[in-house]
């Protein structure tokens, strides 16, 4: 299921990549955040109740939408955009 | 501060204050280090889509097309001749030298003269439910919209106040996305009681009422008066509750896009110890300036939307009056005529912007109604109880708060819930807004990757 809906820009080459370690597919120019929530529905668990989260202001502001990447880089997924074959995955996160 | 050597300038932000600033400059032969933390200049009301994405400024600004298309050409006609560095985040600055990271490695920056251009984000007022997926604030809804040719949800419900919410309300419409509904928290008789302010930007106030209109026109409805009060779902959104002057509502949907207007970053400025003075427009405490952007602090100038909320036309005059300020200071020759009449505007656009207030109210119920169990700090998970226990213990002003119960003290700063309590805080204890405080800003004024690579 998606959270995010495509609208326009549609012909775009579609790219490749994992998604906690199933394979998923975006489009060149997507976001992390955007490839993520067309694929699925959150990005990240908080911190303190493990609630799923999917960002909030896609402006590189509210520091909620971190995910990591294969190489051990955690990044925001609004500020970063999908390269072919990226490994990405995402942060449970912790209940108290 | 006259001087005859050549001034080393960096303006942060390449929104529209900063790229006037930086195209006047170097118009007058000074070319400044131009530093943004986005991926292509604009900022955030006239952003980029990246560089494969084709649809045309008309579709992606509308009436505001041509602002945003002349902010762009003067970016790329001057962007190989200064030290343009997008992508990159300036996360401290003291004596003269900026602390900046990009791709994971660390730089430093020094300068003479400063210009800060930091932008705003949302204003946001938390409702119970608003940290589900499928909830975003106004901005994010057009970011989306505008930059990856999204819409955040299949039935989207806008709600809050101020310009922002009918603008995008009517761009996701007519882009074929779902409005269930727009509920503006600002009711009829207060957008009538501004309109003497508003007329005299009239075609501002066209544009708006033009959103306005063509929504209703297309069947979608719009309730004024009519608050946010919960947003529902398990794992993400699937509905809202709000209510008018009637009983509580239900509506059905799988996103919500909702602020009240905009707040201003001004943490940069805090960091370099410019004074601030209380902003009762903005309801904030705002970086001093004069009328030319001069801030307290010697060669540290201000401009557009992150030293007070005035919008993008203002923030292209305030960034090259700031520009022409940091000339004069230095003593090049500039034109003084050209600084007074975007003085002047600047002041037409101020009173404008005291008719939006009026038109679009800051909801001073929210603060006394927003119910204990509401995360205000999505960071610290911190509730609406948790801060009232905490002022209930004594404390009243908000960094003491931010200490005793951690709100505001997460990844965010406090961007996201720092003024949503300081309102509760103020509610509770029974103070005037001004006299709880402000959040102090810190370094690293955003988090910095662990490892953090520093140039040889």
């Amino acid at each position: 299921m998606a959270l995010l809906k495509r609208l326009v820009e549609l012909d775009r080459p579609a790219l490749a990549f994992t998604l906690d370690g199933e394979p998923a597919s975006g489009l060149q120019g997507d976001t992390l955040l955007t490839a993520v929530l067309t694929n699925s529905e959150h990005l990240r668990g908080s911190d303190f109740s493990a609630e799923p989260r999917a960002g909030f202001c896609m402006m590189g502001a509210c520091q909620d939408c971190w995910v990591r990447l294969g190489d051990g880089r955690r990044v925001r997924a609004c500020s970063t955009l999908l390269e072919p074959g990226q490994v990405v995955s995402r942060d449970p996160g912790r209940q108290l | 501060m006259t001087t005859s050597a050549q001034p080393a300038v960096v303006i942060v932000g390449a929104g529209p204050a900063g790229i006037r600033a930086a195209q006047t400059l170097h118009q007058h032969g000074v070319n400044a280090c131009l530093v943004d933390e986005g991926l292509r200049g604009g900022g955030q009301i006239y952003r980029r889509q990246p560089e494969n994405f084709r649809r045309e400024a008309k579709a992606l600004y509308g009436f505001e097309a041509s602002k945003a298309t002349a902010v762009h050409q003067a970016m790329d006609e001057m962007a190989t001749e200064i030290d343009y560095r997008p992508q990159t985040l300036v996360w401290n600055a003291e004596n003269q030298r900026l602390d900046v990271v990009r791709d994971g490695r660390a730089d430093a920056i020094d300068y003479t003269h400063l210009i800060v251009a930091a932008g705003a984000t949302d204003r946001i007022l938390p409702v119970p439910g608003w940290t589900l997926p499928g909830v975003y604030s106004l901005g994010a809804a057009q970011i989306a919209l505008k930059y990856q040719g999204c819409a955040i949800g299949e039935r989207v419900v806008f709600a809050g106040s101020g310009p922002l919410l009918y603008l995008v309300a009517y761009q996701y419409a007519k882009a074929g996305a779902k409005v269930v509904a727009v509920l503006d928290s600002a009711p009829f008789s207060a957008q009538c009681r501004a309109l003497p302010a508003l007329l005299g930007q009239p075609m501002t106030l066209a544009k708006g009422l033009y959103y306005r209109a063509w929504l209703t026109a297309h069947g979608i409805a719009v309730h004024q008066g009519a608050t946010l009060q919960r947003i529902e779902g398990e794992k993400r959104v699937n509905g809202v509750q709000w209510q008018g002057s009637g009983p509580v509502q239900q509506l059905d949907c799988d996103a919500v896009a909702f602020a009240h207007a905009l707040r201003s970053e001004t943490q940069l400025a805090d960091l370099l110890g410019c004074e601030f003075q209380w902003s009762a427009l903005n309801r904030a405490w705002l970086p001093s300036r004069d009328s030319a952007g001069r801030s307290s602090v010697p060669g540290v100038y201000l401009a557009g939307d992150g030293a007070g909320i005035m919008g993008a036309d203002a923030a292209e005059m305030a960034g090259e009056l700031a520009a022409l300020a940091l000339l004069a200071d230095n003593g090049k020759p500039f034109d003084p005529v050209r600084s007074e009449h975007l003085q002047r505007k600047l002041g037409a656009i101020e009173r404008f912007r005291h008719g939006l207030e009026t038109a679009f109210p800051f909801p001073l119920e929210w603060a006394g109604k927003v119910p204990d169990e509401t995360i205000i700090c999505r960071c610290e998970e911190i509730s609406a109880g948790d801060i009232r226990a905490t002022v209930n213990e004594g404390h009243w002003e908000i960094n003491r708060v931010k200490a005793m119960c951690r709100v505001g003290m997460g990844r965010c700063q406090g961007r996201m819930c720092g003024l949503a309590a300081t309102e509760l805080v103020a509610h509770c204890s029974g103070r005037e807004l001004q006299t709880v405080g402000r959040l102090r800003g810190q370094a690293p004024i955003k988090p910095l990757p662990f490892g953090l690579e520093s140039q040889p």
